[in-house]
């Protein structure tokens, strides 16, 4: 087929409908703002609910940009996409504009800036930090508080920047549960004698082989849940990490100390989806693209050419990702063959 | 002394830096399944002794997991040890042995002592 | 190292007038601090050279009715709208309530006119009605603490004393306590926000010493209105205060500053009671932690006679902190009043101990 299509976004949905594309023997530019490809999961060592190294799924979809139809240009943001007649014109800074005759939308997600939630104390605190920087850390096998110590309590966090209107967020980022219980797991094997807490609104374990893992980091690995939302984090004498909430089940207020505090950041849209979104009318709710319609209509906007796939739209997992990214494939291809 | 018309009020917080935690694993030794509880409540729903008595077989529970253990001997002696609450659990908690074993533990602790 | 080091407060920067103040007095500051309202005066007019109006027609903002829900809000909007009608007729647009109640509520009642329109209408109305006045909506509603904050470096040029300790030369510890009605309701009007303000710790930081982070920083001081206002209920004012100060011990604070009447009172004398009840003093000498306001800790730095701003009327003395400041004091003088006459000497606890013999 002599047709093109744009792809902004070299994360796993851009990289995952591109391959797609090419194997249809349609032509993709794949644009990326940043130098590599692959995204957000660059940042993750291992993923849920399997314990996968997330290298093996980087180098899996890195060489699959290796076909010779895919053009993959970093260091390259796009600030401006619109259509002209039948076309999709890109352009970034330096006023460089590509060309083609369909755009996918794979902008993706940014985590939730967790300073936002200043009565958590991330970036005020040394021992508070995020999901993202536990993956960080994980990555050397060595969880250590900021004096260096092994931890011997630990607390995960739900739902930082998630289901809380005031941070704007009504919805629930789907991921930051499982991810908790993971973390919870990997940090119970490094340090088997360590208490692990998790607090939670409530523990949404939705995908398949999630409930067994939970259960198993129970049965397992006695990692404690604590059914409340911790409402305040303040430091100790020893740079430790006081934390408050209530122990909803036994209906008592509830204080603790601990060594370490993990806030689970959620997903929110990343700049780029707004922006780009905003410009083709096709803004949603929280700043993320809306697709047409929910059902068969969800890779596709009001705008004919212009298909969204992966987290831009709402947060999804990775294998959720994938999955639309090959489904957004087939709607592209639908458009291209009955378009000039 | 002075009559002050009022009393300092005691702290109601569930502090988990002085609270017995270990106790718990005398516990799980016994009883592993018992870590797997998520707190549902269904054994409490179809207890027998829950209907006529203030005896609460999920708060007991919960009470020992957090190392409060005051007045919790005087509930356990109200169940009737008759393990409907087992049949129901959705994750195959052992739960009369988790109040046999309980009892056990809290009688070691000095709360209420049962010969055996 | 736990102070504020990324300093977000930055963020929540307030608007907070140059000069021309209009000066609302505190229903109780003037019986329990009573030095700390003519030192702010003195503060703005004779150091700072600001005009600040002090006006003999004022009275209350109902704050405290209000918030014990025995006042209800039209009756609220309508007397602070008579205090607003008063600083027009001082025409002046500056509004500085001395108490951190009396700025909630003023902040409270400009955002309802603000957000609607109709109780606006319905205040003028009712105003009057009841008194024949017209008023303006002040253009600018700061605490004096925003004030001393705004000049606290020209200030520190004129200090005589810094927040150090004289003979080791190392900085005070501090301990800050912001009332709730500065930030909780609108953390916009907060500078520094409502979870870390940095009113109280910019002051202390700049003036020498080192504010003390410690985990019930951000707890209520005790006071809190119903849970004083009732007899019955005050073991649980006490018992919020101890929880600070049993939280604060081990970092042995020099002093604790606050900005609002109600901590600074229930701070101060709840030390006296905790010791009376339960033979405790979180200081090592049993004397209790001195609690100032920040108009009298300004007043000290800039050498005003201890006595003059009042220091005697506390429950816990502070000769302790004016030695470590370094800072001269007659003790013969201390219950000489201003007029010069003899104003008595308290009752002596029988726990808590004083420098003074009653």
């Amino acid at each position: 087929m002599d047709k093109k299509v744009l792809i902004i976004g070299g994360g796993p949905a851009g990289i995952e409908t591109a391959y797609s594309l090419a194997l249809q023997d349609v032509k993709v530019v794949m644009i990326e703002k940043d130098a590599n490809v692959c995204g957000n999961i660059q940042n993750w060592e291992k993923l849920f609910p399997d314990f996968k190294d997330a290298e093996e799924v980087r180098k899996i979809l890195s060489q699959k940009l290796n076909h010779p139809n895919i053009e993959v240009i970093t260091n390259t943001e796009i600030k401006n996409l619109y259509p002209q007649g039948n076309l999709w014109f890109a352009k970034n800074d330096d006023e460089r504009i590509f060309e083609a005759n369909a755009a996918l939308l794979a902008t993706g997600f940014e985590v939730f800036d967790a300073k936002r939630k200043e009565e958590l104390g991330y970036g005020i605190y040394d021992n508070v930090i995020t999901s993202a920087d536990f993956e960080k850390m994980y990555k050397s096998r060595k969880i250590l508080t900021a004096e260096g110590r092994v931890p011997q309590r630990i607390a995960f966090l739900n739902c930082v920047g998630s289901r809380d209107e005031k941070v704007g967020n009504h919805y629930c980022s789907r991921v930051c549960c499982i991810n908790a219980v993971k973390q919870a797991i990997e940090f119970k094997e490094l340090v088997p004698d360590a208490k692990a807490y998790c607090f939670y609104m409530d523990m949404r374990m939705a995908g398949q082989f999630y409930e067994e893992l939970y259960r198993k980091s129970q049965e397992k690995y006695g990692v404690t849940y604590i059914r409340g939302r911790t409402s305040e984090a303040a430091v100790t004498r020893d740079n430790r990490i006081q934390i408050k909430a209530e122990d909803t089940l036994s209906a008592l207020p509830m204080k603790m100390t601990v060594d370490l505090l993990v806030l689970m950041v959620g997903i929110e849209a990343s700049a780029g989806t707004t922006l780009l979104s905003e410009q083709n009318d096709v803004l949603g709710l929280y700043g993320f693209a809306k697709p047409l319609g929910l059902y068969s209509e969800d890779n596709m906007t009001t705008k004919p050419g212009l298909f969204l796939a992966g987290t831009c739209k709402r947060p999804l997992t990775l294998p959720e990702t994938l999955a639309d990214a090959r489904s957004a494939a087939t709607d592209i291809i639908k458009y291209l063959k009955t378009t000039k | 002394m002075k009559n002050w018309g009022f009393k300092i009020s005691k702290p109601r917080v569930l502090d988990f830096d002085t609270a017995n935690l270990d106790a718990y694993n005398r516990l799980i030794e016994k009883v592993p399944s018992a870590h797997r509880c998520l707190m549902c409540g269904a054994c409490t729903a179809t207890c027998t002794a829950n209907l006529h008595t203030t005896f609460n077989f999920r708060n007991c529970h919960l009470m020992f997991r957090r190392g409060q253990f005051e007045g919790l001997a005087e509930e356990l002696d109200k169940c009737m040890l008759c393990g409907k609450c087992k049949l129901v659990c959705p994750r195959g908690v052992n739960t009369r042995a988790i109040i046999y074993n309980l009892r056990i533990v809290l009688s070691d602790l000095n709360y209420k002592k049962i010969e055996l | 190292m736990n102070t504020i080091k990324k300093h977000f407060w930055n963020e929540y920067q307030k608007e907070i007038a140059n000069d021309n103040y209009y000066y609302e007095r505190s229903c109780i500051r003037q019986s329990f601090f009573p030095g700390s309202e003519t030192a702010f005066l003195k503060i703005l007019r004779d150091e700072l050279g600001k005009k600040i109006i002090d006006d003999q027609h004022q009275h209350t903002c109902t704050g405290i009715g209000y918030h014990s829900d025995i006042v209800q809000f039209d009756t609220t909007m309508t007397i602070c709208a008579r205090l607003f009608s008063l600083m027009s007729d001082n025409e002046l647009k500056n509004f500085v309530p001395s108490c951190v109640t009396s700025f909630g509520v003023f902040t409270e009642v400009v955002e309802t006119w603000n957000q609607f329109p109709e109780e606006l209408e319905k205040t003028r109305k009712f105003l009057r009605e009841a008194t024949g006045r017209e008023f303006k909506i002040p253009e600018n509603i700061a605490h004096p603490s925003d004030i001393i904050y705004k000049y606290r470096k020209e200030l520190k040029q004129k200090m005589k004393y810094q927040l150090v300790n004289h003979k080791t030369g190392k900085p005070l510890r501090v301990v800050e306590h912001t009332g709730c009605h500065y930030g909780k309701i609108f953390s916009h009007h907060a500078v520094g926000g409502a979870e870390f303000p940095q009113v109280l710790a910019g002051m202390i930081e700049e003036w020498g010493g080192e504010v003390i982070d410690y985990p019930e920083r951000r707890h209520c001081c005790g006071f809190g209105f119903r849970q004083y206002l009732v007899m019955a209920n005050r073991g649980y004012s006490v018992a919020n205060t101890k929880k600070k100060f049993e939280s604060m011990e081990e970092y042995k604070p020099d002093f604790v500053l606050t900005n609002c009447p109600g901590c600074t009172m229930f701070m101060d004398r709840w030390q006296y009671t905790i010791a009376e009840m339960e033979g405790k003093t979180y200081d090592d000498n049993g004397m209790g932690i001195p609690v100032l306001t920040y108009e009298e800790l300004a007043g000290l730095l800039l050498g005003y006679n201890p006595w003059d701003l009042g220091l005697q009327v506390h429950q816990v003395q502070s000769e302790s902190l004016l030695d470590k400041i370094g800072i001269a004091y007659d003790p013969a003088d201390k219950f000489i009043g201003k007029s010069g006459k003899f104003i008595g000497i308290p009752e002596k606890p029988e726990i808590l101990k004083v420098d003074y013999d009653g």
